[in-house]
């Protein structure tokens, strides 16, 4: 996270929940959805902002289940923004403009007869977040990160490149 | 009036502070404190897990008593779908209504019948307008308040459409109306209900529109005296037009499926049981299920026959009322088609006012310390033993967190945590006897005399 325009009150509070991701595990993903959503809706944050944190969430656990096998997604939340990391040791992605586009998938079969594997994750992804991020390296891993502001005005903020993450 | 009527109460005698209850309540919203159960009102959802649960017969539901029926110069009974799986299929749908009139109604209308209504609006709605998918029943109201506090953002998949009770209360006054010449306000319907919600919605509306129905009376308090008063003698029979109108599409609503099959509309998709609900509800919250055009959703097990107010097992209750539903399927319906279109087009049946959302689990209005809260939270819940035994009280370990965090309960409620503190005090107390002074010991060899 950048250390640029920060002031002391917007990154603390500051709340770290942890989701591990292993291999085949095809229900942590819903689980950590579950939780986070449960947090934030302890915290008071509005249902669209709760709803579109907990896609994030799980969208990214699964693609870590799917393709990567082993990682891990955490959600850190403070009272300006929330921002989801999800890191992984799998393949990486090849090309991260093809993998961004609405459709395109390398899901194996037996994913696919799960119901998974329509191409639509990340580009869902994308949608629920004000910032998304993915570094990838062919063979290291993939590290995705997506932040939501919580407040209208920051998210403005955004699209006008004042400020980042 | 309190700000939280609940139906479901706790009957302080009966309960012996076991922790059955709080293990299955949905939203984790039973609390054992010295002994005694409670139920944290503005959490409940009436959907009668507890009631079920409990051992003792501790939890019950309150229901309206029959002196409630004083204030109306015209009474009528509104007995649900399910109300008719309770009794012998020898004994006639006809007879049983007629009881109702025996035992002091003047008028019984089913409840089937206004579930014909909803059913023709609903497969309109569903026809006709654009929306997004899934729509979700209104006819539930454990699952609308489940809605509420934990799927505030699915509220507006809810089909706006009421749900049959309501309308069968409209419909019985309007012809109880015509029929006597009575004043709206001097005719009362009660709803005959397996249910502990529908007595607590009628009170609390879900909207801000004030329920017609008058009161609630469940099943069991009123069994016995419909069982007595059926006559099978025929000589006695009131003459007249029948009481009975309702048709297979309306009764199938007593059980799960029955409401999407009637409404027959694209794909439908029936769930029942508060559990169920919940984990589907999650699913859907995360865009699966799309392509689903109406949801019947139902939280106790089996539908409205499973409703804990009921007298007949679930399974019972259910397989009786399929052959009801079966034996009146041929018969020519009480409405024309072009009737129910007009109730449709007319509207007066629509949901107008919203279903507002409840979020009552937050920690804090202000956010900061909302997080701050959590933090310890999560700090607690680290510390706690994790074995989420209820011996606390508390459904979870974590739910003992949330409550110590928000002031209810101490880290000491933990037996565990509670046995860990006692023996550092007596390791210390220990400690602190054998520090005692020469002079005070008893032990003769500590007695060292000076040199
Ligand atoms: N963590 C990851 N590691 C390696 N490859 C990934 C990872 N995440 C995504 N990809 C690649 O990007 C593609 C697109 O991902 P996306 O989430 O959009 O679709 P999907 O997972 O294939 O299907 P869906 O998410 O709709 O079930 C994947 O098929 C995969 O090739
Ligand atoms: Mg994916």
């Amino acid at each position: 996270m950048s250390e640029m325009n920060e002031t002391e009150n917007i990154h603390k509070p500051r709340l770290t929940m942890h989701f591990k991701v292993e291999e085949e595990d095809f229900i942590i993903a819903g689980e950590a959805a579950s939780k986070t959503k449960k947090a934030l809706q302890q915290l008071g944050l509005k249902q669209e902002i709760v709803k579109n944190i907990a896609i994030i969430v799980y969208e990214a656990a699964m693609n870590i289940v799917i393709h990567a096998n082993y990682g891990e997604v955490q959600v850190i939340i403070v009272p300006a923004y929330v921002t989801v990391i999800a890191q992984d040791k799998g393949g990486g992605i090849p090309d991260v403009d093809l993998a961004m586009q609405e459709g395109y998938s390398t899901a194996p079969i037996e994913a696919q007869e799960m119901g998974f594997g329509a191409g639509m994750g990340l580009p869902n992804m994308k949608k629920c977040s004000d910032i998304m991020h993915i570094e990838t390296q062919v063979g290291v891993g993939t590290t995705l990160k997506a932040t939501i502001y919580l407040h209208q005005s920051d998210a403005k903020q955004v699209e006008t490149g004042a400020m980042y993450v | 009036m309190s700000d939280y009527f609940h139906s479901v109460t706790l009957d302080y005698d009966k309960c012996k502070g076991c922790t059955n209850c709080i293990k299955h309540c949905p939203v984790e919203a039973i609390r054992v404190h010295e002994g005694k159960a409670k139920i944290i009102q503005e959490r409940c959802i009436d959907c009668g897990e507890c009631i079920r649960a409990c051992p003792n017969h501790a939890k019950v539901a309150v229901t309206d008593s029959l002196d409630k029926f004083s204030h109306f110069k015209y009474k009528i009974a509104l007995p649900a779908p399910s109300f008719f799986g309770q009794f012998s299929d020898e004994i006639n749908i006809e007879d049983i209504l007629g009881a109702f009139l025996r035992i002091g109604f003047d008028d019984v209308y089913e409840v089937a019948l206004a579930a014909e209504i909803v059913t023709h609006i609903v497969h309109q709605y569903l026809a006709d307008r654009k929306y997004k998918k899934p729509l979700f029943s209104s006819a539930c109201p454990a699952v609308l308040r489940l809605m509420q506090i934990k799927f505030p953002d699915l509220l507006n998949q809810v089909v706006p459409v009421m749900a049959p009770i309501d309308v069968a209360a409209y419909c019985a006054k309007e012809e109880a109306m015509k029929k006597t010449g009575l004043p709206y306000e001097e005719i009362g319907a009660f709803f005959i209900s397996p249910c502990p919600a529908k007595a607590t919605v009628v009170k609390h509306p879900l909207t801000d529109r004030i329920s017609p129905v008058d009161g609630v009376i469940g099943v069991s308090l009123i069994y016995k005296d419909i069982l007595k008063h059926i006559t099978k003698d025929k000589a006695k029979e009131k003459t007249g037009p029948s009481l009975h109108k309702a048709r297979s599409v309306g009764m199938a609503w007593g059980y799960v499926t029955g409401e999407s099959k009637s409404v027959d509309f694209g794909t439908g998709l029936a769930v029942s049981g508060i559990h169920n609900v919940i984990s589907l509800l999650e699913e859907i919250e995360r865009g699966e299920l799309k392509d689903v055009d109406f949801m019947e959703l139902q939280a106790c097990i089996g539908g409205c026959v499973g409703g804990p107010l009921n007298i007949q097992n679930l399974f019972v209750g259910r397989v009786k009322l399929r052959q009801m539903v079966k034996k009146y399927s041929s018969t020519t319906p009480y409405f024309q088609n072009n009737q129910l279109q007009e109730l449709y087009e007319g509207g007066q049946f629509e949901l107008t006012e919203p279903i507002q959302p409840r979020p009552i689990m937050v920690l804090d209005k202000d956010m900061s310390k909302a997080l701050i809260k959590m933090e310890r939270l999560d700090e607690i819940t680290k510390d706690l033993p994790g074995l989420d035994c209820g011996a606390c009280g508390s459904p979870s370990c974590h739910a003992l967190a949330e409550d110590i965090v928000r002031g209810f309960a101490f880290d000491t409620d933990c037996v565990i945590k509670l046995r860990g503190k006692i023996k550092i005090l007596a390791e210390e107390l220990l400690d602190l006897a054998q520090k005692l002074p020469s002079s005070m010991s008893d032990d003769p060899a500590k007695k060292v005399s000076p040199p």
